[in-house]
């Protein structure tokens, strides 16, 4: 195989299996750093020996195993700094097999809850959970967020430091406290895709590399998961929101509307396992915030055109998305439907009364249903102030193109 | 076992105008937490302190030592009291703070202490 095959196949299984066999060191050893290092160790030793031998037949076996067995030669070098505890720990080890730790998923369940303690800030959750689950170094989160390489890897030191210094538990929360626990791991996981989805700052509407890492996580989440319905409603709404990514924007970059997509880009596998989720879902009747978008999106995906969609049905799913989640935003994308249903005077008014002067796509929706009442000046002020929220260039782009095209108003007859 | 520290912070200006059956209120509901951190085991140590205006501050720089009436931090909102606790883990810390919160009617910082407890094979 060719060296740079080969790098590609290596850094693949890196993502793939590094979660995995951090998750079971931690367990082992309760202490990230020593795992991380390890896996590291591993991984380095995997990229000399494989390139001759082949990549064994289990490759994330090999790398836990190696792994395990590097940390446990560190730790009886380093052996007069632990206690007799540690040594126990050790010879304990030496006698299992390998198999016994090399399927073991919940282990990293109980990573994922620790990288999104409550005690640990929004980013801290977001880096720690790429970083130790999604298997990225610091400089591809340092790329995938738009911040410094410096400002991630301080956020990792300190989140390790807290969760050694304050003993932030390694384990997954009990059923009386998932309940609790478990909106700060799916929440998690939808900012990854959706930062991607719609990108903070850069040209690029969307980054493609959180939306996969994002679709990977949910992935994993409903694998460890399988019988919480949210978490298989966020998997749902993700694979369903990733299914129109092509279409989404045109060939410049530029970004097109939901009205406007080639719905034939649209990835038909995507939908169809989206759907069946969602079906799926339905059946348990237990509906949560994630579980209803996923649906109102299952509604899109099957329709031909706009014209064509049923508004009805979407309008009852935003009825009962805000009984649940009674916000701003959901009243806002509520409107958009009503618009659809009862025409753009009725939606204009809901939108008025919300509180989201802050937010560009506010504005942007309220110019929107402007320009549909002829109000073409008002548009143009609204589309302005869209314009100087958004931190997106190809939302700028399309917004000051909306304005661009309004009907003349006498100011700027030629 | 971890040992962390809870302390209460607020205004010292809030307390002194505070309702006095509303004090005495609170003063009954930290007896309580305070029992029950002793009856789980959890207890290490626990005390109100008096406002931060009875506070003196000590250095000794250069062989000097100087006291300066009142607190370290010139701020509105000082440490009012405190609980020094057992936990297993920083899970079991926050819930015995979400108690002390809920008694005591203040926000409570968690902080865990440096090293472990004597450990009986060190």
């Amino acid at each position: 195989m060719p060296a740079s095959d080969f790098d590609t196949r290596l850094g693949s299984i890196f993502r793939q299996e590094s979660g995995r066999s951090v998750a079971t060191l931690v367990r082992i050893f309760g202490d990230i750093d020593i795992a991380e290092e390890a896996v590291q160790e591993a991984f380095a030793i995997a990229t000399k020996r494989w390139p001759a031998t082949g990549v064994p037949p289990n490759p994330g076996a090999w790398i836990t195993t190696t792994a395990r067995n590097r940390a446990i030669d560190r730790l009886r070098r380093e052996t007069t700094r632990h206690g007799r505890h540690v040594q126990a720990a050790l010879m304990d080890e030496d006698d299992k097999p390998v198999e016994e730790f090399s399927a073991l998923s919940d282990d990293r369940l109980r990573l994922i809850f620790t990288c999104c303690h409550p005690a640990l800030g929004p980013n801290v959750q977001i880096a720690l959970t790429l970083r130790l689950l999604g298997g990225l170094q610091t400089p591809e989160i340092a790329r995938a967020l738009l911040v410094p390489e410096a400002t991630v890897a301080q956020r990792i030191v300190r989140a390790k430091k807290k969760i050694s210094a304050a003993h932030i538990p390694y384990r997954v929360p009990t059923a009386a406290e998932l309940p609790d626990r478990l909106p700060a791991v799916l929440g998690v996981v939808y900012l990854i895709f959706n930062e991607g989805y719609t990108a903070t700052s850069g040209a690029e509407l969307v980054r493609s590399d959180l939306c996969n890492e994002g679709v990977r996580l949910a992935r994993l989440l409903a694998e460890l998961m399988p019988d919480e319905p949210e978490v298989l409603g966020l998997l749902a709404l993700l694979l369903l929101t990733e299914s129109r990514r092509a279409a989404r924007t045109a060939a410049d970059g530029s970004l097109v509307l939901l009205a406007d997509e080639d719905r034939s880009r649209w990835d038909r596998t995507s939908i169809a396992e989206g759907q069946a989720i969602v079906r799926a879902c339905l059946q348990r009747n237990a509906p949560g915030p994630y579980q209803i978008q996923a649906a109102i999106s299952a509604v899109h995906s099957d329709s031909p055109s706009t014209a064509e969609t049923d508004w009805y049905q979407i309008l009852r799913l935003y009825d009962q998305l805000f009984a649940q989640s009674p916000t701003a935003v959901v009243a806002l994308n509520r409107a958009v439907v009503v618009s659809e249903v009862d025409g753009a005077d009725a939606a204009l008014a809901a939108v008025d009364v919300l509180p989201l002067d802050r937010y560009h796509l506010f504005h942007a929706i309220r110019a929107d249903l402007l320009v549909r009442l002829g109000r073409f000046t008002e548009a143009g002020v609204a589309y302005a102030r869209a314009s100087e929220l958004t931190t997106n260039g190809a939302e700028l782009a399309f917004l000051e193109s909306r304005r661009a095209s309004l009907p003349g108003p006498p100011e700027r007859s030629r | 076992m971890s040992q962390y520290l809870l302390s209460v912070h607020g205004n010292d200006e809030i307390y002194a105008a505070m309702d006095p059956d509303l004090m005495q209120t609170t003063y009954e509901q930290v007896n309580v937490f305070n029992a029950e951190l002793q009856a789980k085991g959890s207890w290490v140590f626990a005390g109100g302190l008096h406002s931060a205006t009875t506070a003196t501050v000590v250095r000794v720089s250069d062989g000097e030592t100087l006291a300066t009436d009142g607190p370290y931090l010139e701020s509105k909102e000082h440490i009012g009291g405190f609980w020094i606790i057992e936990a297993e883990d920083l899970d079991a810390a926050l819930a015995w703070a979400a108690k002390g919160s809920a008694a005591c009617g203040g926000p409570v910082e968690v902080r865990p202490f440096e090293g472990e407890p004597a450990a009986d094979d060190a």
